[in-house]
């Protein structure tokens, strides 16, 4: 039962720390860029603001547009119930393994999709063609950057993962070092961070994300925005505890989940400067090249694989 | 028998072996000239640490002579000498890739999942901790051939063919731990003097030919 108010404790935490890191990366950005900035909890003053503002929906839109908001939301906020963020051995990590919580995302974007191309306007049409184009590049990349991990792990449940590396002494993994870059090229792709999407861009001809949702407003616009954050909060707790899992509590106790709180906020601090520095480095690329970004990822994560076979075995 | 067998030392050097193996798919995707030669001078650095640490780990202290050597060859001379002749053939522009990238960079996965399957029985027969490192300096030596044939500037092809040869030398030093002085010292003078002398074979080619493309070379001057 306690395990189980620890494990909704970690979902609402999770939820409400999103807009935190997403707004932390825009002012690690601007400090960057020599700009003043807007304060890091800024976005939920922008939520707030848009809960109260008033919905505009369009005539012809089906029961999927006004679903997919809620859909999309509760989805994401079930696939950030199974990651490890500073405990382990939650009984909700039990629900599902990793491939499940790939599985979720991929939901959420159906729906997304579907929403988009529901009110028939070009730009939902575009968005959604180029969301799924990018996605089904990046997911068997993931899917096989994961999979390397899960030779080594000998099981694709995050949980027991986080729970081998802590409890076996420290060794140097060859495959790690490839799958953990894998991994950030395609959190990048997925969650329409630079060099792939420009978060901060309404320009028509290359915005993919922002051209899905353009026309939701109000209530559904602030859920969508806040499961986006949550997926960017969800993509860098996964990289952090699968590579660096130290300070997770392993044990129930009011002291180990202070530390393991406390270790989760430092490592979303420091993946946030990391994205904010690459973003500030990189520039956006064409919509063309993004498939060999992709397939970068997807040469790291095979030659992950390769090196797993090759290096680590016999 | 497993990675957790070993010691931190020796994961070390297989991790150094994976990341030399990445650098080699990294010259394949590349198609800057300079950015290719720097990742060159990179590769040579993880080959200069790789002898270091195995120069430590079972002390073979006459591998600190063969790492110094990597050093000054690999990671300085030689890239500084092929940057030098990049600027003053005026070719900083980019080189084009025969073929289809994405087919290069699966056909080099293939080569490293042959390799490993050619070297099985050699490493049968070893005792070393890092005989698994014998498949990825093959794969290293393949991939520097395949660098060659994949693109038609002769400054690509040279990187190439050093590229395999540092994929010799770390099968040598990784393998092996290290080859007699004499040997080492041999290729060290061939590496040096083949570097100089392909540069003096560009200048060559360019007053020749008005281009460094090696497929110009087939062509008979008569004829055009």
């Amino acid at each position: 039962m306690n395990a189980w108010i620890l494990a909704l404790v970690q979902t609402t935490l999770l939820l409400l720390l999103a807009p935190l890191l997403s707004g932390w990366v825009k002012w690690v950005k601007c400090k960057l860029q020599s700009r003043r900035g807007p304060v890091p909890w800024q976005p939920y003053r922008d939520l707030a603001k848009l809960m109260r503002k008033e919905m505009v929906l369009a005539e012809h839109a089906s029961p999927i547009f006004r679903a997919t908001p809620y859909i999309v939301l509760s989805v994401t906020a079930l696939a950030s119930s199974v990651v490890p963020a500073f405990a382990i051995g939650l009984p909700t990590a039990a629900i599902a393994d990793v491939i499940v919580m790939v599985g979720f995302f991929a939901l959420a974007r159906f729906f997304l999709s579907l929403a988009g191309m529901d009110i028939g306007t070009a730009f939902g049409g575009m968005g959604a063609s180029r969301e799924v184009t990018i996605s089904s590049l990046a997911e068997p990349a993931m899917l096989l950057s994961i999979f390397t991990l899960s030779m080594t792990f000998d099981s694709t449940n995050l949980d027991s993962m986080v729970h081998f590396t802590l409890t076996q002494p420290f060794h140097i993994y060859p495959s790690f070092i490839f799958s953990g870059l894998s991994l950030l090229l395609i959190a990048t792709a997925e969650c329409g961070r630079i060099p792939i999407d420009n978060p901060a861009t309404h320009l028509e001809l290359t915005m993919m994300h922002e051209a899905l949702i353009l026309e939701y407003s109000g209530r559904h616009l602030a859920l969508l925005e806040l499961a986006s954050m949550l997926k960017m909060l969800i993509f860098g707790v996964l990289i952090t505890n699968l590579f660096v899992p130290w300070g997770i509590a392993l044990a129930p106790g009011v002291a180990s989940l202070a530390i393991g709180t406390l270790s989760m906020l430092v490592k979303l601090m420091l993946i946030g400067v990391v994205l904010a520095v690459s973003e500030s480095v990189l520039a956006k690329m064409r919509l063309f090249r993004a498939p060999e970004f992709l397939s970068l990822a997807f040469v790291l994560s095979l030659l992950g694989m390769l090196s797993h076979v090759i290096l680590e075995v016999h | 028998m497993d990675i957790v067998v070993f010691t931190l030392a020796e994961q070390l050097i297989l991790t150094l072996a994976a990341l030399m193996l990445f650098t080699s798919f990294l010259l394949l995707a590349q198609t800057r000239l300079l950015t290719l030669i720097h990742i060159f001078a990179l590769q040579g650095g993880l080959l200069c640490v790789t002898t270091l640490v195995i120069a430590f780990t079972y002390g073979r202290h006459h591998l600190l002579i063969s790492a110094a050597l990597t050093l000054g060859l690999k990671v300085f001379f030689i890239p500084i000498l092929l940057q030098r002749l990049v600027a003053r053939l005026d070719i900083k522009r980019e080189v084009e890739v025969v073929g289809n990238p994405t087919l290069i960079m699966l056909g080099a996965a293939a080569l490293v999942l042959f390799s490993y399957y050619a070297v099985l029985p050699i490493r049968e027969l070893s005792m070393l901790a890092t005989r698994n490192t014998i498949a990825i300096s093959l794969a290293i030596i393949l991939l520097g051939m395949l660098l060659i044939i994949s693109r038609r500037k002769a400054v690509v092809q040279v990187v190439g063919f050093m590229c395999m040869e540092n994929g010799l030398l770390f099968a040598a030093v990784a393998a092996t731990q290290g080859m007699p002085m004499v040997v080492e010292m041999g290729v060290a003078l061939d590496v040096l003097v083949a570097a100089i002398l392909f540069g003096i074979f560009f200048f060559q080619i360019r007053t020749e030919f008005g281009s460094l493309d090696v497929d110009k070379l087939n062509r008979l001057k008569e004829v055009d």
